[in-house]
This record gives C-alpha cells, structure tokens and sequence, in this order.
C-alpha cells in the first residue's frame, strides 16, 4: 500500500504507511484530549470534594497522555518529506500555516476543525449527571486499558513508552470507575436509576471503539472479547443487566462527529483562535 | 571540565514543587546525567503523564546549574522504562513519613485493577495501621487520601505506582 491515492471503500481517504500512522497518534490523542476536557467539566461542580478531585485528576492525567501523543505526532510531521506532507494535509490545521513555524502540540490540540477531530463519539458526549460521567469512564479506560496493552507491544518504540507510562494512569481511572458503577448500581433507587439510564444513553456508542478504522495499526476487533468480559464481571457485582450487543452509533474516527463535539471544541479552543499564536 | 559527580551532588538541592521535603534524586526521576566537556545532559521520567510540577522541575533544574555557572544544559525527558514509586529512596521514603505524608508501598503489593481492594497503610503520625481510604485521588494525582481510624487524622499518602 505505498500507492498515496489509496482510498478505503466508502471512507474518508487515510495515508497508507508513515502518514497513516500519524493519524493513528491523533486518533488516540484526540480520544484522551476530548474525554479529559469533558471531565474537566466537572472542576469545581463535582458531587463531593474528594471526587471532584478525583475526577480532575483523572483529567489531568488524559491531558498529560494527549500532550504526550500530540508532541510525537508535531514531531513526526516536522521530519515528513513533502509527499508525506500531502498525505496527512487534510488533517492538519489551516490556521497554523500562516504562522510560518514548525508544528507543535498546541497547534494540534486548539487549532483543527472538528472533522479533523478523530476521536471516538464516547468521549466527547456531554459529562451529563455523575451516572453517566462514571459509567462513560469506565467503558472508555476498560477499552484505553486493553488497548494500550497492545500498543505496549508495538515496534514503534516511541509510542510503546507512552503506552507503557500510560496504562498505569488507567489502570487506577478503571478501578476507580468500575467502583463507581458498582456503587451506584447496587446503591439507592435513585443511583440505580440513574446509571440504568445512562447506561440506555450511552451503550450505542461503545461498539465504535471496535469497529477497526482504515489508520488503527492495532487489531481493535480482537479486544472486545475482553473488553466484554470486564464489563460483564463489574455489572454482575453492580447488578446491572449486559445490554444486548445490538446497532451501535460510529463515525468519529473518520471525523464524523455528534453535535456536542462542536460546542465542546468552541469553549476549548476559543482562546487560541482568539488571540492567535499567543503564549503565556 | 565538569565532572558528574559534581551534577549529582547539585541536583540533590533541586526539589520536588509540591513536595518540598523530596529532593528529585529522592524521587528517583533523575535518570542519567552525562558530562561531555562543557555540555551537561540530564535525563528525567515525568512521575506521571500531566503532572504541572514537571515543567517547574526542568526549569529549577537550570536555575541550580545556573547559579554555579553551568550553562550548557540539556534536559530530555525519556518515558521507557516508566517512572514507578520502587525508585524512591529508602532516604526519601523516611522524608516523606516525618513530613506527614505516608510512603508508598512496595509496587508488587497494590498495582492492580482488582476492586476494592483496600491497602495497609501506616498513619505517619500515630503509625497505626488501623486506617481507612476516603479517595483514591488526592491533593496531587501522585496521592491518596487516608484517615486514621486511632488518631482520627486525615492523611496523604503516596501511592504506589
């Protein structure tokens, strides 16, 4: 696949090779840059000081992975030849060419249009009641956990060492989340209720996560079995049914997005398109 | 001509922001230091991804060397092998524990995702071990909150990573 005008049946056309592979890093940093601003959120809102801090922190750590994953993809871009260059061109922010500088990770994060936002719908729906924030967690670190199992193992040795320093972050967010479902599933009434609902909201979008894209060098369709696994031992302790596998919502790892990506990326991004170029 | 030895001896001045007791050899993110001539490479592993105080370090990293007029500093940060609490030093545990902050446990006790499992923490004040979690997350990520069930104190303790 060394042919750049290979376009996938009825996708968005992604760069075979080094470039493609560079969609990949914006795809996972997008995932932890988008959920970390949604949960962020929560700073100062959150239902008891402890857990908002936890949250937070939470947040802290997803934007740490993202500026990790961004740096690596403005560094990779800054080494492309020109027909790399091309290959990725419609990825990469207009605004930043008229700076006249090399790419850095701020550029990537604040400045691209939400189609070139390549992250999973999951992350970027609204952080809703404390139900839906804890339940969205631990559906997308259960995946980001057996992901990022595999990408330890991958030859590209820069993005195994994020992975590696990673998944310790995640693996706490998941014991932290599935507790979380577990209490309020086995909680009061009113908890139970309103995990069950959001359980109704959001499990469309979790079959996304496996549904492999033209770019993902990891073979996503194979985690699900675990990935299910996990979620049905926390739901039975939580007393929660397993939904149905059924249809299932996709289209944000071609940068297809829902409404709220738009508002999310508004407030995200409005100072830098404010004050372009500007540092502090 | 500079010697490493001499770095090393610096850099024990240089401390953790946000906990000030620990020095960053103590914390164990320091992980090569490289002399060539005037030119002095530093290597350090961010403790974890976002962590604000790592920014903060690089910069008081230069600032000691500067003061004692080295200038010619490189500092890259490496992520493999990922930093883990392990390579703290026995030194900068016993800081931690007479600063009110409880030291991490050895990492082969508590990294996993199994739930609720609940760790045996000493109070650093009354060293009771008859202590209960309130958040996994506390005033920094590196953190968890504990209270003592004897001494009825509430305490941070340094979590295994």
């Amino acid at each position: 696949m060394t042919d750049t005008n290979y376009k996938p049946a009825g996708k968005a056309p992604f760069p075979p090779g080094r470039a493609g592979g560079w969609a990949f890093i914006l795809h996972l940093a997008d995932n932890a840059l988008i959920i970390g601003q949604r949960n962020a959120e929560w700073c100062g809102h959150g239902p008891a000081l402890e857990q908002d801090i936890a949250i937070t922190n939470i947040s802290l750590d997803q934007i740490g992975q993202a500026r990790m994953l961004y740096n690596y993809a403005a560094t990779l871009y800054n080494g492309f030849d020109s027909n790399e260059k091309t290959a990725v061109d419609h990825l990469v922010p207009r605004l930043w060419k008229a700076y006249n500088r090399e790419l850095e990770e701020d550029d990537l994060a604040f400045l691209r249009d939400e189609r070139q936002y390549l992250n999973l719908l999951l992350a970027e729906l609204p952080k809703g009641d404390w139900a839906q924030t804890v339940l969205r967690q631990f559906f997308f670190s259960a995946f980001q956990f057996y992901q990022y199992t595999e990408l330890q193992k991958s030859s590209d040795t820069q993005l195994s060492a994020i992975a590696e320093k990673s998944i310790k972050e995640v693996t706490y967010h998941l014991r932290w989340s599935a507790e979380w479902v577990i209490r309020l599933g086995d909680g009061t009434e009113e908890s139970r209720r309103r995990i069950t609902d959001a359980l109704g909201e959001l499990w469309m979008f979790t079959g996304e996560a496996f549904k492999p894209a033209p770019y993902e060098v990891i073979a996503v369709e194979d985690l699900k079995g675990a990935w299910i696994e996990k979620v049905a031992t926390v739901f039975a302790e939580a007393d929660l049914e397993l939904p149905k596998s059924g249809w299932s919502q996709a289209g944000g790892k071609e940068g297809k997005h829902t409404e709220h990506l738009g508002y999310l990326l508004a407030d995200m991004q409005y100072l830098q398109r404010t004050y372009p170029d500007s540092t502090w | 001509m500079v010697s490493d030895a001499e770095i090393w001896k610096l850099l024990e001045d240089v401390k953790d922001p946000e906990v000030p007791v620990l020095s960053i050899l103590d914390l164990g993110i320091v992980r090569a230091v490289t002399t060539e001539g005037e030119q002095i490479k530093i290597t350090i592993t961010p403790t974890y991804s976002g962590c604000p105080a790592m920014d903060v370090i690089s910069m008081d990293i230069r600032l000691k060397l500067i003061e004692k007029g080295y200038r010619n500093v490189a500092i890259q940060q490496q992520l493999s092998p990922a930093w883990t609490t392990d390579w703290m030093t026995t030194e900068g545990k016993a800081k931690l524990k007479a600063f009110g902050i409880a030291p991490p446990n050895p990492k082969q006790q508590v990294c996993a995702d199994d739930l609720f499992s609940e760790e045996a923490i000493e109070c650093p004040r009354c060293h009771s071990y008859h202590t209960e979690l309130i958040s996994q997350f506390a005033s920094t990520a590196c953190k968890a909150m504990y209270r003592c069930l004897d001494c009825k104190e509430a305490f941070d303790y340094f979590k295994c990573h």
